[in-house]
């Protein structure tokens, strides 16, 4: 203990010399965004900074989401946690189990001394990250919703006209393709969110119990009971005899298929649109995700995937003061219409999405409202507002081993999502086990 | 037995010397290994909020695992195609540059290089190569009519690691397998041609068991870097998969902590791959310091 109190004496110290030359409070943001994305973050910071002189944000690239998550997570059991992290959303679950160490954006938001209202955010964003009472309890920030990428070049030489709708058109669209010797019509990345979580809330099916684990912990994985999941991915599976899928790995290691024009269509986030711009030289496009006609006769929704940011707690509450005028200028729609027209992701707020109207961003660059469009379909249902699963970046690794076996052969759809739900279970009662 | 003994006329000067050293392996290696001890008999929140007393539980459900079972199985087909692969190739080489007179330094130092290489950059530059739609490797190999996927394919998955792993052991290898074979007075060999005996002949009856401690030491250290040096390698190439199957002992650790913040279990595994590195340098110790009797 006394070591601990000479490191905070010094850290103190040095805050207080750091204070006297600036005479600013410091608020800590680590995040996990790099290059492009990490700049543009550094940008907001400055403006942000520029705006006011009470505050300085202080942005810090941490590594993935993963690394920041588990860098935070640390820092908060050394005490030296940062004012907020960015946390990707599987890691949603365990960031709000660990009451006494997040404090929830609602109440950091209602006690600063600000105008401030949670119907501002879009739906489909906002009910990802509110508890079933309404509280929000980490700020959205960047939300991506996967989309079906498609090579027009591609499409056209095949005399594919219409961009396929239903899974039924993509494979009459694979069909025309190989009539006109292309190989691989179609592949995706991230296969859990894009194949299981997404093709699930389109078609308005569970993909756990309890609301898909936001009513309470004691919820179990049913994405094996879907038949025709299972009918869809064999089905998947077994057009690789002819190469019309072709598996390219896991997140977007997948993606050199789609812009070396290896396959006509990939599924994948939204947020790919400035990676493919740079790579691809041929004419593309994104659509909606291909509807399953034999089970729903429009999609309901799509769901995000993302980060938002987390405040944690064990600062001074003038600080918190802080945070929240930070999260209020992250918000403005002239901010998020900014960020959402220069990464792809989608504008969180309505107002931000009415101002890139406004301004003619998506006549300029037609289909980059896809995204925003499969969010806001139609008002979430319970099983399509997003999922809360425990050890989910876990779950999510399981997943990818089962489909994996599918996609090799060793095992059909049928073994793999049971198999997958049966060891995906197994953790979900860990994590109820360590958070009751 | 006679022993030498030192005397110091200073009595604490024995203690200065060793104490950075007692200081160094209290910070790095004992204390860390108590923690990972105290670790794996709990479980815990990520953020260590709520701690309860589990026992052996951790490792009860890790031997109950199917999954770690197979990544032991996985682990240990994996070491030994690694130190396999990487003294035989060292070995041939380190035969054929022992024969080399001119210009011997330049093929040395070239066959050094990858040795210089972290592995986390040579697992990069693999899975630059063999990237099935963008590496030349796997373009050559579909040229032969053969469809690589390591994405898909467990076995080229497989065989993607053990290439990446052996290329940059080979080298360490081969400096031991070069400096044995130097250190073999030339006239036995010499003697042996005399008597009539070709290179093979000399090679299997006076070299190799002359070469069996420096064998027998570099099977230990390659079974090492195989167990625990390969994460970066894993990491930069199949992450474990497809399925599990190249997801080794120590990948399973890093992941289950960091990526699943199961500290429990994670720990757990730590003391187990721990008992096992004691397991292999008490093997060594017993052996290699009696060395191989010939």
């Amino acid at each position: 203990m006394k070591r601990r109190h000479t490191l905070t004496a010094i850290t103190g110290a040095l805050t207080l010399i750091g204070s006297a030359a600036t005479a600013q409070t410091e608020i800590q943001l680590w995040h996990g965004l790099g290059g492009a994305l990490g700049e543009k973050v550094g940008e907001i910071a400055e403006g942000f900074n520029a705006s006011q002189d009470d505050y300085t944000v202080v942005p810090t690239y941490k590594g993935t989401y993963t690394e920041n998550m588990t860098a935070a997570i640390a820092a908060f059991r050394a005490g030296e946690q940062p004012h907020v992290v960015q946390v990707f959303e599987v890691g949603t679950a365990t960031m709000m189990a660990a009451e006494g160490a997040i404090r929830r954006v609602q109440g950091v938001m209602e006690q600063a001394d600000i105008d401030w209202n949670n119907d501002a955010y879009l739906p489909a964003v906002k009910s990802y990250y509110t508890t079933t009472d309404g509280d929000m309890l980490s700020l959205p920030f960047n939300s991506s919703t996967p989309v079906m990428w498609y090579n027009r070049d591609l499409l056209d030489a095949a005399g594919v006209e219409d961009v396929p709708q239903t899974w039924d058109e993509m494979f009459a669209a694979a069909d025309k393709l190989q009539e006109n010797g292309h190989d691989c019509a179609f592949s995706f990345g991230w296969q859990s969110w894009v194949m299981i979580e997404n093709y699930l809330a389109w078609h308005d099916q569970p993909i756990g119990t309890q609301q898909n684990g936001f009513a309470g912990l004691d919820t179990e994985l049913v994405f094996d009971e879907s038949e025709d999941l299972t009918t869809l991915l064999q089905r998947i599976a077994d057009s690789q005899e002819n190469g019309t899928f072709e598996y390219g790995g896991r997140r977007g290691d997948s993606l050199p298929l789609f812009t070396t024009g290896e396959c006509a269509m990939w599924m994948n986030s939204s947020a790919y649109y400035a990676g493919i711009s740079e790579q691809a030289d041929f004419e593309f496009g994104q659509a909606m995700l291909p509807l399953n006609s034999d089970v729903a006769d429009a999609p309901q929704n799509s769901i995000i995937g993302g980060a938002t940011l987390w405040v944690l707690e064990g600062h001074d509450e003038a600080e918190y003061q802080g945070v929240a005028e930070f999260f209020n200028y992250l918000s403005s729609p002239e901010v998020q219409a900014d960020w959402h027209q220069s990464t792809g992701y989608v504008p969180i707020t309505t107002a931000a999405y009415e101002l890139s109207q406004e301004q003619g961003f998506y006549e300029e660059s037609p289909g980059t409202d896809t995204a925003i469009k499969q969010l806001s379909l139609n008002e979430p249902t319970e099983n399509s507002r997003g999922l809360r699963f425990g050890n989910y970046v876990q779950v999510r690794d399981v997943i990818n081993e089962e489909l994996e076996g599918v996609w090799s052969g060793n095992k059909t759809a049928e073994e793999a999502l049971a198999a997958a739900a049966e060891r995906g279970n197994a953790l979900l009662r860990d994590f109820e086990a360590a958070n009751n | 037995m006679r022993t030498k003994t030192v005397t110091f006329r200073h009595k604490w000067l024995p203690y200065a010397l060793i104490a950075p050293q007692i200081v160094i392996t209290l910070i790095f290696f004992i204390w860390p290994a108590s923690q990972a001890l105290y670790q794996s008999v709990l479980r815990q929140d990520a953020f260590g909020l709520r701690t309860d007393f589990v026992g052996m539980a951790n490792f009860v459900r890790l031997f109950a695992d199917d999954n770690y079972i197979n990544s032991f199985v996985t682990t240990i087909s994996f070491s030994a195609m690694v130190a396999g692969f990487s003294m035989g190739i060292a070995l041939i080489m380190a035969i054929m540059a022992d024969r080399v007179i001119r210009r011997a330094m330049v093929y040395r130092t070239l066959l050094i290089w990858p040795y210089a290489v972290a592995p986390a950059v040579a697992g990069v530059l693999w899975w630059f190569l063999f990237n099935p739609t963008i590496g030349i490797a796997a373009y050559a190999l579909d040229g032969l009519g053969y469809d690589w996927n390591h994405y898909r394919d467990g076995g080229d998955a497989m065989t993607l690691i053990v290439v990446a792993s052996t290329w940059r052991q080979v080298s360490y290898n081969f400096l031991f397998f070069l400096a044995g074979l130097q250190a073999i007075p030339r006239s036995l060999t010499e003697a042996a041609a005399i008597d009539g005996a070709g290179p093979v002949k000399r090679f299997v009856t006076i070299q190799l068991p002359l070469l069996s401690p420096t064998v027998f030491f570099l099977i230990v250290v390659n079974v090492v870097y195989a167990f625990f040096e390969t994460f970066g390698v894993v990491h930069a190439t199949t992450s474990g998969g497809p399925g599990q199957a190249t997801n080794i002992l120590v990948y399973k650790v890093w992941r289950d902590a960091f990526e699943g913040l199961n500290l429990g279990s994670s720990a757990a595994q730590s003391v187990i791959l721990m008992v096992l590195v004691i397991a292999l340098t008490a093997i060594q110790f017993r052996y290699i310091e009696r060395k191989v009797e010939y």
